[in-house]
C-alpha cells in the first residue's frame, strides 16, 4: 500500500519495567486526551454533566465502535475493509425488504447477521483465494454492496419494522445504560479476549507482522485472514441492526462515511495502519475521545462538518506528534 | 501478440464493445457530437485520475482529491463573487496554486514525518472539507453571483470542443510525455517499483512521492475552477465521494495499487469507460441508481483481470546466466 521503507525491527537486550511502559503507552497518552476532553466540556457547557445527556452521547460512536473492533484486527492483521459502511447499507436494505412482507424481529435479526456475514464473505474470498490486495477489493465492493441497495431502494425508503425491533436501538437495559453500550461493552471484552488472550490474537500480530514466517511457522494465514474478514462483516451487520432499530428507517445512503470514521478510530485507537501492532484498549479509548469531542462540540453549537475538522487533526496530529518529537529529541 | 495481450488493449476492446452494444439499439449514443459531450462529461474525473495515477505509481494514495476540488472551487466562486472584475486567468492560476499547496501538504507529511499515505490523506480530506464549510459558512455560491466570464469560460468553443474539453486532453498528452520524457516520470516508476533500489540509483523516495502529491493537488485545484465554474453553483458537498470514482478509474485502467505498474494510457480508458457507462445509462433507460453497482462490479472484475497479468513481474535482462546457471543444476 504505502509501506516505502521497511523499518528495522529491533529487539532491545532488556525489557522495559511494565510501569515505564505503561507510561509511554499510547493509551495512556489516549486516555490522557479523553479525561482533558472530558473536563474541558464540563467546563464549557452546563449541559454536558448530565447523565441522559452523557448516555445520549455515547450513541456517537457505539455503532462505530463495534465495526471499529474487528476492524482494529483486521488492520493489524495487514488487511483494510473500506466497505463496512456499504454493508450497512445492504444489511438495513435486506432487513427493510423482509419486513415489508411482514417477518418478525427475530427473523430481521438473522437476517441482518447473515448479509454481513456473506459479504465479508465475499470480501474474505475476494482477499485471501484470488489473492486480491484488499484496499482495492473493498473499495469495489464498497461500490457494488451500496449500488445494489440503490437498485433496491432508488430514492425511496423502508419504514414499516415491527414494534418490537425499535429496541436494539432504542432501548435501556437499566436507567440511562442503552442496550447499545451494553452491546459495545461486551463486544469490547469479547475482541479483547480474542485479541490479547488467545492463540488466534498471536496468529493475526505474527501475520501483520510478518506474513512470510508467519506462515512458515504453521499458520494458515489466509484461513485467519478470511475469519476476519468474515468478522468484520458480522460486526457490520451487528451496527446494522441498531442503527436502522435506532433511525426506525432504511435508506440507501444510511451510514455514508463511516468506513473512513471507523477507520479514523481504529487509527487513532494506536493500530498501526501498515499492520503487526495495535490493542483493543486503545480502540475503545479512542471510541471515548470521538465521541467526546463530537458531543462536547455539539453542545457548544459546533456544526458537525466543523468537529470534522478536529477529528482530521486528531487524525494526524497523534500521529505526527510522536515522530516529531522523536526526529526533534534525535 | 503482446500487443493484443496488454490490459490496454483489453480495456479499448471493452469500451469499444460497450459502445457497439449501445450503438445497436442508440445509434444517436455514438454520433460525434454526443461521443464528444461524453468526453466533455468524463474530463474532471480524466484528469483527477491523472494525477491520482502518479501517486498510486509511488505506493501512495490521495483521498483528498475530491476535498481540494471543493475547497478550491469554493474559493475561486467567493473571490468571483466579491470581485467579478478579476479574469479568469488569474482565478486559473489561484486555482491550480491552491490545489497545489494543499498536495504538497500531503506530500509533506508523506515526506518529512513518513505517515502512511492513507492516514495523511484520510485526515486532509475531513479537514479540507471543514474549512470550505468556515469559509463559506455553509452557504452556496449560486449561478447569479458569479461573473459570466466565469462560468462561461469551461464551455466556450474551441475548435468544436469546450475549453473542458480541451483542458482533459492537454493535461493526458503533458502527463504521458511527463511520465516517458522526463527524469521525474521515470523516478515515479522507480520509486513504486522498488523503493530500495531507487534509493541506491540517487533517487529520493521522500521527494518523488512530494511531487506526486503536488501534481495530483494542482490538477484537482485545476478541475476545482472548471468543476464550479461549469456547474455554476459551489457548496460544501460538491464531489462528494468523487475520490473513490477517481481511484476507481485508476484501478480499471490497470495502475496497480502496490505502486510501480501501470499507464497513463490505462488510467485513460479506465476514466473513458466510466464516463461512458455513466452516460449511457439513462440512454439505455436503466436506472441512474444501477451506475453505483456496476462501477464496483468493474472494478472487481479490473482487479481480477489485471492480477493474472501481472505474474510475470521484472525483466530478465541476464537471461544467458540465467540458462547457464540453471543448466549447471539441472
Amino acid at each position: 500500500m504505502s509501506d516505502t521503507s521497511v523499518t528495522p525491527r529491533s529487539i532491545p537486550d532488556r525489557l522495559q519495567s511494565p510501569a515505564a511502559r505503561l507510561l509511554a503507552s499510547w493509551e495512556l497518552l489516549l486516555l490522557v486526551v479523553a479525561v482533558a476532553i472530558f473536563i474541558a466540556n464540563s467546563l464549557a457547557s452546563p449541559y454536558f454533566l448530565n447523565a441522559w445527556n452523557l448516555s445520549d452521547a455515547t450513541f456517537n460512536f457505539t455503532e462505530k465502535a463495534m465495526i471499529a473492533f474487528a476492524m482494529a484486527l483486521l488492520i493489524i492483521s495487514g488487511e483494510i475493509d473500506l466497505s463496512v459502511a456499504s454493508i450497512i447499507a445492504l444489511a438495513s436494505t435486506a432487513m427493510g425488504a423482509a419486513a415489508s412482507v411482514g417477518f418478525g424481529t427475530p427473523t430481521l435479526v438473522l437476517i441482518g447477521l447473515a448479509t454481513g456475514l456473506a459479504c465479508g464473505a465475499f470480501n474474505g474470498v475476494l482477499v485471501t483465494r484470488m489473492g486480491l490486495p484488499s484496499i482495492v477489493v473493498t473499495i469495489g465492493t464498497m461500490s457494488l454492496f451500496r449500488g445494489i441497495s440503490f437498485i433496491v431502494l432508488g430514492d425511496g425508503a423502508y419504514r414499516d419494522y415491527p414494534s418490537d425491533f425499535s429496541y436494539f436501538g432504542q432501548g435501556y437495559v437499566f436507567w440511562v445504560i442503552s442496550f447499545e453500550f451494553v452491546l459495545f461493552a461486551a463486544l469490547a471484552v469479547a475482541y479483547y479476549v480474542l485479541l490479547h488472550r488467545t492463540n488466534f490474537g498471536r496468529t493475526v500480530y505474527a501475520i501483520g507482522n510478518n506474513v512470510t514466517a508467519a506462515q512458515f511457522s504453521g499458520i494458515r494465514v489466509e484461513r485467519v485472514k478470511f475469519i476476519l474478514f468474515l468478522l468484520t462483516g458480522l460486526m457490520s451487520g451487528v451496527a446494522a441492526i441498531c442503527l436502522t432499530s435506532r433511525l426506525g428507517s432504511t435508506r440507501p445512503s444510511i451510514g455514508t462515511g463511516w468506513e473512513l470514521e471507523v477507520v479514523t478510530m481504529v487509527v487513532l485507537g494506536g493500530v498501526s495502519i501498515l499492520g503487526g501492532a495495535g490493542s483493543i484498549p486503545g480502540v475503545v479509548i479512542a471510541a471515548f475521545v470521538m465521541g467526546l469531542v463530537t458531543f462536547g462540540l455539539g453542545l457548544l453549537n459546533v456544526p458537525g462538518i466543523v468537529m470534522s475538522i478536529f477529528i482530521g487533526l486528531m487524525l494526524i496530529g497523534v500521529i505526527a506528534l510522536p515522530r516529531v518529537w522523536k526526529a526533534w529529541r534525535a | 501478440m503482446s500487443l493484443l495481450k496488454s490490459r490496454e488493449a483489453l480495456l479499448g476492446g471493452a469500451i469499444l464493445l460497450l459502445l457497439a452494444l449501445i450503438a445497436s439499439r442508440f445509434p444517436g449514443f455514438v454520433a460525434p457530437d454526443n461521443l464528444a459531450r461524453v468526453f466533455t462529461d468524463t474530463s474532471p474525473l480524466l484528469i483527477l485520475a491523472l494525477g491520482q495515477t502518479v501517486v498510486i505509481l509511488t505506493r501512495c494514495i490521495d483521498l483528498s482529491v475530491a476535498a481540494n476540488l471543493a475547497l478550491t472551487g469554493m474559493v475561486c466562486a467567493m473571490l468571483n463573487a466579491a470581485l467579478p472584475g478579476v479574469p479568469v486567468v488569474v482565478i486559473l492560476l489561484l486555482a491550480v496554486t491552491l490545489g497545489a499547496v494543499m498536495g504538497m501538504v500531503n506530500g509533506l507529511l508523506v515526506w518529512k514525518l513518513s505517515i502512511p499515505s492513507i492516514v495523511v490523506t484520510l485526515g486532509t480530506m475531513t479537514i479540507y472539507r471543514g474549512i470550505i464549510f468556515l469559509i463559506s459558512d455553509g452557504a452556496w455560491v449560486n449561478a447569479h453571483e458569479m461573473s459570466a466570464a466565469f462560468t462561461g469560460f469551461p464551455r466556450a468553443q474551441i475548435a468544436g470542443l469546450p475549453v473542458l474539453a480541451w483542458f482533459g486532453i492537454l493535461a493526458a498528452a503533458a502527463m504521458v510525455l511527463m511520465i516517458n520524457r522526463t527524469p521525474l516520470g521515470r523516478a515515479f516508476y522507480a520509486v513504486g517499483g522498488n523503493p530500495h533500489a531507487a534509493v541506491y540509483t540517487g533517487i529520493s523516495v521522500g521527494r518523488t512521492q512530494f511531487w506526486a502529491f503536488t501534481l495530483s493537488g494542482a490538477l484537482a485545484g485545476l478541475c476545482g475552477y472548471l468543476w464550479v465554474a461549469r456547474y455554476a453553483v459551489a457548496y460544501v458537498d460538491i464531489a462528494g465521494g468523487f475520490e473513490l470514482e477517481v481511484v476507481a478509474a485508476c484501478v480499471i485502467g490497470g495502475i496497480s495499487i502496490a505502486g510501480g505498474a501501470g499507464t497513463i494510457l490505462g488510467t485513460i480508458l479506465g476514466a473513458l469507460f466510466l464516463g461512458i457507462v455513466k452516460n449511457a445509462l439513462p440512454v439505455i433507460d436503466i436506472s441512474p441508481f444501477w451506475q453505483m453497482a456496476i462501477s464496483g462490479t468493474a472494478i472487481i472484475v479490473a482487479v481480477t483481470l489485471n492480477s493474472r497479468n501481472a505474474r510475470a513481474k521484472g525483466r530478465i535482462i541476464l537471461r544467458k546466466a540465467q540458462e547457464q546457471t540453471e543448466g549447471a543444476t539441472a
